[in-house]
């Protein structure tokens, strides 16, 4: 049992710690946020310059040999940070497609260009009727000579206005929402027939509406077997709630940190607010409530690579714990910072708005406590 | 015992009913204040004055309709069914009641009118950077110098300051007198020279609030209300009046119509959210607190109209109310999944007004960000807690 993190661990955590902090204040990701491009390429490729873009690639790909507490790590801080960047859509999700589902053609093709900073990922997943399901697409990919043939529609894909890339899942038989008949595809954001839309989130990022009309890919397009492909998402995207999950954990220390603090020095009726009893628990609870969610984070981190059932139980877990605890400490810490915490000035409401956001991304707190129970 | 409407008040109804769904402009049919112009803001308010009915709650003999407490009540409901823009308080519910209650024949000569037609528009200048929850700290003096009052200081949270003619403002007078006793009642023409109103953007990206910097102000000494130093005393009149009607009631219920239909377009596996169990049990729950909370009111009024309270009872509408209001907008983020990501356009017209997601969906997580307010303002739920333990429990 050991709960430590090894030596190059903590340098990691250095190396991101001492980026953030000289290159991304709160007031420049403000302004990066609401200017026309909405992220910097210039600390993209910083990230690809520290190595960070390589963390959880092995050796043999050209990465660090990095694992989940690598990503955590970089995630933890991220979130501190509030980084708007598409890590987790690039470096996680497709990243992890490629290396736990390509062929040894597409990661030789596509790896290199994630690590060194020059291809963006974006994973269009989601559809308008399918909530949080991952099997219920109506988008399809129809046999095409060698190759196929997409026709769909996807929604709030994250990131996609930076991208050159599409991991898109589609139906290549079985019924609407069958688990058989998922297949998943690399697709060009540039290909014939993909019409993107695009629009800002409301936790400073971007997203599009993408529109596929009959785009052909190659064979070689495919990840894994056609038809076999729901195992795979739900094991890439339960690493992304791992990601998501130590993202949450930093959001919160920032918030926990910065209420605690305030309540100290901020005086009414002759006292620091802080000295109120009830203000006291509400912050003790707050606290709780990060620890727990620490504790899960480790704990879905640990398991990403347990069977199925486990790996659910965990992932599912940690979510509904972040989900929870996200939306007490992020209200709580607005509550208690007043007026003040309800600005666009602070970075209060961004810390919260962006929990809020982590707790809709992959399934909230009622679809994974669902998740959760019948997976137990 | 009786909850029913009487044949009179059920009358009554009808007739108000009828009046809103023939007068209230088409156009502003579910705008959001937030997105509105000055003059659409004030379209509701200029019919009403019009009417005769735009301060049902006031005296007769100032403008009020001498309606029961009951028909108040249902006129409140009425609007929020047919979801009209709600009137801004600060002349109308705020100043104007402290006005002709404590102002002199000149003073109610003078801003009575303006505040009835809309033609001058208020703002509230009592929270400070320094005084929020402990209000009577406030710092922002004045100091009498022949027939003026020289201003100095800030106020903050001002909201709609950006389009106010006048602010009421409560000014330290005698700074060496206990807290309480050295505060006076200004009324500051925002024309005068040495005012600058700084807009705060809040986290939804809307701006409703603002701060507001007094640098040697000179309000006419005829301004003041009352007696100089008897401030508080308006002050805490006016506060009272800031609590009834704040548990909203009947725009919870709207709003929860909304969540309903919102709930019942979005699918779960080919089913509607709203018939899944986990979501029409929390839908039941918060509509059965509102139930619980319309009683409650409805007991503050029957007690009010016999000539008791509103007391201290009222901050249990305002806790109640405000984490309903809270709750549903939560529920509605929960209920549109993914697309709660979505930014709707507020202030900055960006070029891209694209907004994606069903019906209705639009903003629905800036709407539950921006209600986050509401257990702050007006006296914060922590201090309506205390007022509650102090005042009802006597602890």
């Amino acid at each position: 049992m050991d709960f430590s993190f090894t030596e190059e661990q903590t340098l990691l955590r250095n190396t991101v710690q001492s980026l953030l902090s000289d290159k991304y204040d709160f007031d420049t990701r403000r302004k990066v946020a609401k200017s026309a491009d909405g992220w910097r390429p210039e600390i993209w490729a910083q990230f690809a310059e520290l190595g960070l873009l390589a963390a959880p690639f092995s050796e043999e790909m050209g990465g660090l040999g990095g694992g989940a507490i690598e990503t955590m790590i970089v995630m933890e801080e991220f979130g501190r940070h509030l980084v708007i960047e598409p890590y987790v859509e690039t470096v996680v999700i497709a990243g992890g497609f490629l290396r736990e589902g390509g062929s040894a053609a597409q990661q030789e093709a596509h790896i290199p260009g994630i690590i060194g900073g020059e291809t963006v990922w974006a994973f269009a997943y989601a559809e308008p009727q399918g909530r949080y399901n991952l099997a219920d697409l109506t988008t399809t990919a129809k046999k095409d000579g060698s190759g196929y043939v997409i026709n769909g529609y996807k929604a709030v894909v994250l990131g996609a206005p930076w991208a050159q890339k599409l991991i898109v899942t589609a139906r290549t038989s079985g019924g609407q929402r069958d688990r058989d008949g998922v297949s998943v595809f690399i697709v060009d954001k540039s290909a014939a027939g993909v019409s993107t839309r695009d629009y800002p989130t409301v936790d400073g990022r971007r997203a599009s509406e993408i529109t596929f009309e009959n785009v052909k890919v190659d064979a070689d397009a495919l990840i894994g077997a056609e038809g076999k492909g729901l195992p795979l998402v739900e094991k890439i995207t339960d690493q992304a709630i791992a990601a998501l999950s130590a993202e949450a954990i930093g959001c919160m220390k920032e918030l926990n940190t910065a209420t605690v603090e305030y309540c100290k020095t901020r005086k009414q009726f002759g006292v620091p607010i802080g000295k109120f009893q009830v203000l006291q628990h509400r912050m003790v609870d707050m606290f709780m409530a990060y620890e727990q969610s620490v504790s899960m984070t480790y704990m879905v981190n640990l398991k990403l690579e347990e069977n199925d059932a486990e790996r659910t139980k965990a992932a599912a877990g940690a979510k509904v714990q972040i989900g929870k605890a996200g939306r007490f400490v992020g209200q709580q810490a607005v509550q208690l910072h007043g007026g003040m915490g309800m600005t666009d000035e602070l970075n209060v409401g961004h810390y919260f708005k962006r929990l809020t956001m982590i707790d809709t991304q992959f399934g909230n707190v009622d679809y994974q406590l669902k998740r959760y129970s019948e997976a137990a | 015992m009786d909850m029913r409407f009487s044949p009179d008040e059920l009358a009554f109804r009808d007739e108000v009913r009828e009046f809103i769904a023939n007068n209230y402009p088409q156009e502003l049919r579910g705008a959001r204040r937030g997105e509105m112009s000055k003059e659409d803001i004030l379209k509701w308010h200029r019919i009403l004055y019009k009417k005769g009915w735009v301060v049902p709650h006031w005296p007769v003999e100032y403008g009020g309709t001498g309606w029961t407490i009951t028909q108040r009540y249902i006129w409140n409901e009425e609007n929020a069914r047919a979801e009209t823009t709600p009137l801004l308080p600060f002349g109308l519910s705020m100043v104007g009641p402290v006005i002709y209650t404590f102002g002199n024949e000149e003073q109610k000569k003078r801003f009575l009118p303006g505040i009835l037609s809309g033609d001058d528009w208020w703002c509230q200048g009592y929270s400070e950077p320094g005084s929020g929850s402990d209000l009577a700290s406030l710092r922002t003096k004045a100091v009498r110098e022949g027939d003026h009052y020289i201003v100095n200081g800030s106020k903050t949270w001002t909201t709609l300051a950006q389009h106010a003619d006048w602010m009421f403002c409560l000014v330290r007078t005698d700074p060496e007198a206990k807290q309480q006793e050295g505060i006076s009642f200004l009324l500051i023409d925002m024309k005068t020279p040495g005012i600058t109103v700084r807009p705060i953007i809040t986290m939804d990206g809307s701006h409703e609030v603002n701060e507001v910097f007094l640098e040697d102000v000179k309000v006419p000494a005829e301004n003041l209300i009352g007696e100089e130093n008897k401030g508080w005393t308006y002050a805490k009149f006016l506060l009272g009046n800031e609590r009834s009607g704040i548990a909203g009631v009947a725009r919870s219920k709207k709003a929860i119509e909304r969540l309903k239909k919102l709930a019942t377009a979005e699918l779960v596996d080919g089913t509607p959210l709203m018939k899944t169990d986990e979501f029409s049990r929390k839908v039941a729950e918060v509509e059965i607190d509102l139930s619980a909370l319309e009683v409650t009111e409805l007991r503050t009024l029957a007690a009010e109209s016999k000539g008791r309270g509103p007391g201290p009872e009222a901050s249990i509408l305002k806790i109640k109310g405000t984490e309903i209001q809270q709750r549903i907008t939560e529920l509605a983020v929960e209920a549109v999944g993914n697309y709660a990501l979505v930014q709707a356009p507020r202030l900055e017209v960006t070029g891209n007004e694209f907004v994606p997601g069903p019906e209705g969906s639009q903003g629905v997580a800036q709407d539950y960000f921006n209600m986050r307010k509401t257990s702050i303002y007006g006296g914060s739920n922590e201090i309506q807690h205390n007022i509650i333990a102090k005042m009802v429990l006597g602890l």
